[in-house]
């Protein structure tokens, strides 16, 4: 029967499973990421310690998730999904109630020894909670409103709990991230109109409730020269950084603007910058031509999957990923406003980098059990 | 299980799927075009800002030009300041390093507090100064316990140092920090803005403090954002300051200093034929070397209050009565004017009437009757009297200006003081009043409204002394642009008085100090066959009350301190082959005679026994036989 509907079988043996594995995507992560410790190996003035060698280990044990991760079967993951959303969504509330205060907001819980950063997991669980509700319903009742509420309350209360850690740059890559499975699951086009008319004055009117230094950070992003020493610092400093990299940039640990500390941050947000100093345009588009590879990859395994649950979740996924580096990289070019978001796989950080890899692992999980029939209805 | 329905669900998929992927190329190819704006339009732009970013000039400060005597002895140098620092992340525990160094050098509570305030001020690479001025000693004890003493350094600044102290306080002058003011006044100069420079704040360090400065070297530094020095990239080194070479000799000042002793008094030794002032003295002094760390309150109100004024330069500031030293030049006048002959007499009562007023000759029962060569020997009063009338206040102040009295000399010193030759329209004009028969008298005596600077009773004798040749006195050998200055070829200006009438005035002056019945016979010069010639003077503080005379002026150490009288002196020697002039002024001194003779004779002695001009003055220079006239 399942011969007949042209799908492979289902029940693939471990082996076969890593043999099929997508040794290209693997071959493209760790390049990125390996761009990345040579970033972090020249903010260290040429050394590998402390951060190059750190986030090596770290990538190293994200790269052991990521093959778990991708080796387990796709049922699996559809049936977690809404108990992998509903545990992010208590770790959430957590956060709320007690989450460790830093950098003037809550973002971090503790359990045990290690602390977590619940919006990280939110992110993944979000795509796959919709996913999967989008794989549950077919072509017709996609297209009615009542349909659409469900998955609208999934994206709702996790985002207002985010923005009231508050982390509006998460905020809007939670939303944003939905908005792509849903526009990617076949919500009539006009709704979209009717939401994104909707946001904008609405976006006025919040901008009245965001926290004083988000709206700084919204008006000086519009002028920045306006306030060189203040917080148009960040986004100033940046620009110089990039501008005095030419073409061919000034060499590897060359940069004057980063390792003569005129650069925040150059380890984690603003990494693109010291990329760009050091490496010019030149550098710069190697890296946006290797991102555009990993998000095709990712696109394409999303065309080629047969169940609905494996397309929404890796277009989701590599959605989010787009976004990330879409995001950092207009932020420090001076585009968006500075909204803290790290470039993925590249900059120093234990939780995205964790994050990131578990979400190529699905990527793979969905192309290696490409052909597996799921039926909307069973699960 | 609907295949069709799978297969339109996988087709809207894979459109939307397109769709996104296009958008997000798209959005890509946004920011490789900002990336192309930022890397390649506004490179240069971009660049220039982070060069600004990073480059940092430093100045570097010149060393200061040297001040030397006309000898070579340096009479202000450039000392090396030994002094510690501290570098705060270079230790672990400050108040350790500090009791650690307290054991070698004394470290005060005071700076103890201020390097522990400054500690928590200042970021943590930035050296602070804990001690300046160590001594050798001091420098080398820290240098070998330097290992125990993390994040102690020691350096090698410049300091201006004045060796001889007082000796030149107020020619020299000192150095001190920028004021506000000063940045105000002065021409602008990145070098004033130096933390820690130096400019000069009195005397020849003021004035010549352009070209002593020098110019600022700098150096380009790699800084990082912190401010914290990299590496430096370039260094141009700047130009030290010229050294300048005084007239003064430091020999002669010296034992100047030491003749006038806990006087308040002031002295002037000129070379009569360059003007170069060989000695200027004024006592009491205080030390320069004070001045340039900034002086102590204490110290500062001490100098203040003293009655003596040891801050001003007497010699150029200090305006007295030139008494009888004034008498020259009033004969002069009458001579030259022609309303009286060598010969003209006077008959001298000890007083003179002027309508109802008795006008005293210092001499009681009066000279009786005298010529000019032997009013000028006995400084008879009446007689001058006598000739003032008949030359009139307004010839005497034409002689006297000839002198280079009653105006500036401009002497390379800032505060010269012009002192006053009265003229008829000076009074009408300035007091509003008729000009009085009363004041030509006293005025012919050197009393009333006159006043001089020992500067200018100096540079005066020695327009007598070289035959009536103007010339200016100076302070400096070097030349600088502008600066006036006798060059050693040049001649200095004719006056056009005549040879013979100066002639009897000189002898006059050669029998004040060698004459049988001369004022200042006792104070003879007494060295080889040198003689010099004198005149003294006598300035009053207080005039003498109708009561006083009657029952007795009281001697002078009878008096208080405050109301004696100014005892003043100029001479000149050798008498028949002039050289040197000398000017003494001895405030409250009492008897010019006594005290001012004697200080001025020494003077020239000494001078003639150094001989700092040697014979590099004029040899054929203007030549009188004294006894022969």
């Amino acid at each position: 029967m399942l011969r007949e509907l042209g799908a492979r079988e289902t029940n693939l043996t471990l082996t076969k499973k890593i043999l099929d594995l997508n040794w290209g995507l693997v071959l493209l992560i760790c390049i990125v990421s390996s761009i990345g410790f040579m970033m972090l190996y020249s903010a260290a003035s040429g050394d590998i310690n402390p951060w190059a060698s750190r986030q090596m280990m770290r990538f190293a044990a994200g790269m052991v998730v990521m093959f778990v991760v991708a080796l387990t079967d796709i049922r699996i993951w559809l049936k977690l999904a809404y108990p992998a959303y509903a545990i992010a969504l208590l770790m959430l509330g957590a956060v709320e109630v007690m989450g460790v205060i830093g950098m003037g907001a809550r973002r971090w819980v503790e359990i045990g020894p290690i602390q977590v950063q619940p919006s990280e997991i939110m992110k993944i669980a979000l795509i796959m909670a919709l996913a999967r509700y989008f794989h549950g319903l077919d072509m017709a009742e996609v297209k009615r409103i009542t349909y659409l509420i469900p998955p609208l309350v999934l994206i709702a209360m996790p985002a207002a709990l985010v923005l009231r850690q508050p982390d509006l740059g998460t905020t809007l890559l939670l939303v944003a991230g939905a908005g792509i499975v849903f526009f990617a699951a076949g919500v009539s086009l006009w709704k979209f109109g009717v939401v994104i008319g909707a946001a904008v004055p609405s976006a006025f009117f919040a901008y009245q409730f965001l926290h004083e230094y988000q709206q700084k950070r919204i008006l000086i992003f519009l002028n920045p020269e306006s306030d060189p020493l203040g917080a148009g610092y960040h986004i100033m400093q940046s620009k110089i950084a990039l501008g005095s990299g030419g073409v061919f940039g000034k060499g590897f640990v060359q940069g004057t603007q980063s390792h003569l500390n005129y650069l925040p941050e150059m380890r984690t947000d603003f990494i693109f910058s010291m990329l760009a100093e050091e490496f010019g345009m030149v550098g710069g588009l190697v890296l946006f031509t290797l991102y555009f590879l990993l998000i095709a990859y990712g696109l394409a395994i999303a065309i080629r999957a047969r169940n609905q649950f494996g397309r929404l979740l890796s277009v989701g996924l590599v959605g989010v990923f787009f976004l990330y580096f879409f995001i950092n990289i207009a932020m420090v070019m001076g585009l968006v406003p500075v909204v803290g978001v790290p470039l993925p796989l590249v900059s120093y950080g234990g939780t995205s980098m964790l994050t990131l890899l578990v979400s190529f692992g699905l990527i793979m999980s969905v192309y290696v059990h490409r052909d597996v029939y799921i039926s909307p209805r069973k699960y | 299980m609907s295949t069709a329905r799978d297969k339109e669900k996988a087709r809207l998929f894979t459109r939307r799927a397109l769709l996104l992927g296009g958008g997000q190329a798209a959005l890509m190819s946004v920011l490789a075009g900002r990336l192309y704006y930022l890397q390649v339009l506004q490179s240069d732009e971009y660049s220039m800002m982070a060069d600004e970013n990073r480059m940092n000039i430093r100045l570097l400060a010149p060393l200061r030009g040297r001040i030397l005597d006309r000898t070579g002895t340096e009479v202000a140098s450039n000392r090396q300041n030994f002094r510690v620092v501290l570098i705060r992340e270079q230790t672990e525990d400050v108040e350790k390093t500090l009791d650690r160094l307290s054991v070698l050098v004394d470290v005060s509570e005071d700076d103890r507090l201020k390097v522990l305030k400054e500690t928590r001020r200042k970021r943590g690479f930035v050296p602070i100064p804990v001690m300046e001025n160590l001594t050798w000693e001091e420098f080398s004890r820290i240098n070998v316990h330097s290992p125990e003493l993390p994040g102690i350094h020691l350096e090698v600044g410049e300091k201006r140092h004045y060796p001889y102290g007082n000796l030149f306080a107020h020619t020299v002058g000192y150095v001190g920090a920028v004021s506000e003011r000063d940045l105000r006044n002065l021409e602008p100069d990145p070098l004033l803005e130096l933390p820690g420079f130096r400019i000069g704040k009195s005397g020849i360090e003021k004035y010549y403090d352009t070209p002593l400065r020098g110019t600022a070297g700098t150096s380009r530094v790699e800084a990082n954002a912190y401010g914290r020095v990299i590496r430096e990239l370039s260094r141009q080194e700047g130009d030290p300051g010229e050294d300048l070479e005084l007239t003064i000799d430091v020999r002669l000042q010296n034992y100047a200093v030491e003749r006038m002793g806990d006087e308040s008094a002031a002295a002037v030794v000129l070379d009569i034929h360059s003007g170069d002032v060989l000695s200027m003295v004024s006592v009491p002094s205080f030390n320069p070397n004070s001045f340039t760390t900034g002086i102590g309150v204490k110290e500062w109100e001490e100098l203040r209050s003293n009655p003596k004024n040891p801050l001003s330069n007497k010699a150029v500031t200090g305006q007295y009565p030139p008494g009888s030293t004034f008498k020259m030049v009033v004969a002069l006048a009458a001579l030259e004017a022609g309303v009286i002959t060598p010969n003209y007499k006077v008959y001298c009562a000890g007083h003179t009437m002027l309508g109802k007023h008795k006008f005293h000759c210092w001499k009681r029962g009066g000279h009786g009757k005298l010529g000019l060569v032997d009013s000028i020997e006995q400084s008879c009063d009446v007689y001058f009297y006598d000739i003032a009338r008949k030359v009139g206040i307004d010839k005497i102040a034409e002689m006297a200006e000839q002198f280079g009295l009653g105006d500036k000399l401009d002497l390379d010193l800032y505060g010269e003081k012009k002192g006053l030759i009265p003229t008829m329209a000076w009074k009408q004009a300035r007091l509003g009043e008729r000009w009085q028969v009363g004041d030509t008298f006293n005025a012919g005596i050197g009393q009333g409204y006159v006043l001089t600077t020992p500067l200018q009773l100096a540079v005066m004798t020695a327009r007598l002394a070289n035959g009536g040749k103007k010339i200016h006195p100076r302070l400096v050998r070097n030349k600088f642009g502008s600066v006036d200055g006798l060059d050693a070829g040049s001649v200095p200006e004719e006056m056009g008085i005549s040879k013979s009438s100066l002639q009897y005035v000189l002898k006059g002056m050669y029998d004040v100090v060698n004459g049988r019945k001369g004022t200042a016979r006792g104070a003879k010069l007494d060295l080889n066959d040198w003689e010099m010639a004198g005149k003294s003077g006598t300035a009053q503080v207080r005039r003498i009350s109708k009561k006083e005379r009657l029952t007795g002026v009281l001697k002078a150490n009878e008096r208080p301190w405050r109301e004696r009288d100014h005892a003043l002196f100029v001479a000149y020697a050798p008498y028949d082959n002039p050289k040197y002039a000398v000017s003494v002024i001895v405030e409250h001194g009492g008897s010019a005679s006594k005290v001012a003779a004697p200080m001025a004779r020494d003077l020239l002695a000494e001078t003639l026994k150094l001989d700092p001009v040697g014979n590099a003055g004029p040899k054929s220079a203007w030549k009188l036989r004294g006894r022969d006239a």
